[in-house]
């Protein structure tokens, strides 16, 4: 279980607090959506779960434990793939890279990564170098990387930001699998309202400058979901219609 | 390359300079292919090769580490700076006086200007390649749970190196320039390349070796050169493939 309590958070000191208040109680399994305007403080709550900054104020615990550094277990995806892919290794590499500290010997490394890329449907990628790969592909390597890792908590920043709309779906509906055959808790940061509601359990709307709660909404919708029949269901088309009115007050 | 050597060919037979003074292309690569069967020549060649090497070598020795040094601290680096730009610009040529002062011996002073000159490059591309460094790739790395030390030698030295060994190729031919120089500069009775062709302007019938000495110099330069071009491209083609610079 991941506990957020009472995070506030500001890049200057004095200045204006990114993250407010922000208080989040993500149960294990559980895949929440966050979504909000950029610039609302999204991408500051993922890099305070996971340690990359230490927030002004307020407390993260992870299974009751409070998060100093980056916890293990942990994996993100990053909005801004390409760069933490490592151009000098190979795909294959890539994804075994995180695995070295799980004390795997090189070639139990490698079969865990190429698995990985299976999931993802890249194993045919696994010798290419990143950089060899397109966008969508990059992207997937960089899930690979991370189911691989097998982390208890994954963390997705703005994860299919960039990739096209087609890809796009097929990387949620990929994001959902995984979900379904892994069971690990997922945090989804978008600033896209339909994939929010698309991907999610639950979705938690941040409100802008400062970044705090202002909606916390359950997703009633089937488990099992459809790119094209979720989307046209009322429940679907009334929560999307609730969370895009949450977000456009936000500025008024 | 061809229309030099047909010009100076053409200008040594066709007698509008003496001979002796300007010998045409063929001689001149005659004479250089004779000379490098010629073992005190040869050693010669070592001797310039050694001052070289290990200059550049006390270089990528000193350069390295403080280029990573500075290029991943910035307050360091802005108080470096103005010290590394004031030295920079001195050409090393300009410090054999003051070198020969200090260091009497031909070899040491040859390594320590050649270490001087080359420090520089391979200084200056190491800072920019360690700025180069993407913060983006650490934090994954710290994300996914590597040790501080996983991250020095799997993201960090990976991402410098392409920007060491460019400048390292710079530096080589800095230095030999610098290691010829000095040879040339420090009188004569010594050893080295630098020093033949000292010795050969003295003689009056030296300007075949002369010529001949230069062409062989020219020569080192260029193999040098092209072997550390494609050590760079074999080693790090995601480098340039990335920049999109044909491989």
């Amino acid at each position: 279980m991941l506990e957020v309590e009472e995070l506030s958070h500001a890049y200057r000191r004095p200045g204006p607090n990114v993250l407010e208040d922000v208080t989040l109680i993500v149960g294990d399994g559980e895949l929440v959506s966050i979504v909000g305007r950029s610039g609302c403080g999204k991408s500051t709550l993922l890099r305070a779960i996971a340690g990359l900054i230490r927030p002004t104020s307020g407390q993260i615990r992870l299974d009751g434990t409070p998060v100093d550094g980056t916890p293990d277990n942990l994996a993100m995806v990053f909005q801004d793939y390409s760069r933490t892919l490592l151009p000098w290794l190979s795909v294959r590499d890539n994804v075994a890279l995180p695995l070295r500290g799980n004390g795997m010997c090189r070639r139990a490394r490698r079969a865990a990564a190429v698995e990985a890329l299976e999931a993802v449907l890249l194993a045919d990628a696994a010798r290419q170098y990143p950089w060899q790969l397109s966008g969508g592909m990059q992207q997937r390597v960089s899930i690979a990387r991370a189911l691989a890792y097998q982390p208890t908590l994954l963390l997705m920043d703005e994860p299919f930001g960039s990739v096209d709309a087609q890809t796009r779906e097929d990387l949620e509906d990929l994001l959902l699998s995984v979900r379904a055959n892994r069971g690990m808790t997922i945090l989804l940061v978008t600033h896209d309202i339909d994939e929010s509601v698309y991907v999610g359990d639950r979705v938690v709307v941040l409100g802008h400058s400062p970044g705090r709660v202002i909606g916390d909404l359950a997703v009633d919708l089937p488990r099992q979901r459809d790119q094209i029949t979720t989307r046209e269901l009322p429940e679907f088309i009334h929560l999307r219609g609730r969370v895009g009115r949450l977000i456009r007050a936000t500025t008024r | 390359m061809l229309v030099l050597l047909l010009i100076g060919e053409f200008f040594g037979r066709a007698g509008l300079v003496d001979q002796s003074y300007l010998p045409p292309s063929s001689t001149v690569l005659a004479h250089a292919g004779s000379l490098l069967t010629d073992g005190e020549f040869l050693r010669d060649v070592a001797f310039t090769l050694g001052g070289w090497s290990s200059g550049l070598f006390i270089a990528i020795v000193i350069a390295v580490p403080a280029g990573v040094l500075l290029g991943s601290l910035p307050v360091v680096d802005s108080a470096a700076r103005v010290l590394v730009e004031f030295l920079r610009p001195i050409p090393a040529v300009a410090l054999v006086p003051l070198v020969l002062l200090v260091i009497s011996d031909q070899g040491e002073m040859e390594r320590t200007l050649a270490a001087y000159a080359a420090i520089w490059p391979i200084l200056i591309n190491t800072i920019y390649g360690a700025g180069e460094v993407d913060p983006l790739a650490r934090d994954m790395a710290r994300c996914f749970g590597l040790s501080p030390a996983a991250i020095l030698l799997r993201v960090w030295l990976p991402s410098v190196a392409p920007f060491v060994t460019t400048g390292v190729r710079l530096a080589s031919s800095v230095a030999l320039i610098v290691t010829i120089s000095t040879e040339l500069i420090s009188g004569g009775g010594g050893n080295g390349l630098g020093q033949f062709i000292f010795d050969a302007s003295g003689n009056p019938a030296g300007s075949a070796d002369v010529f001949a000495a230069v062409v062989v110099t020219g020569g080192l330069g260029l193999v040098i050169d092209v072997l550390l071009r494609y050590v760079e491209r074999r080693a790090f083609r995601w480098h340039f493939e990335r920049l999109g610079v044909a491989g």
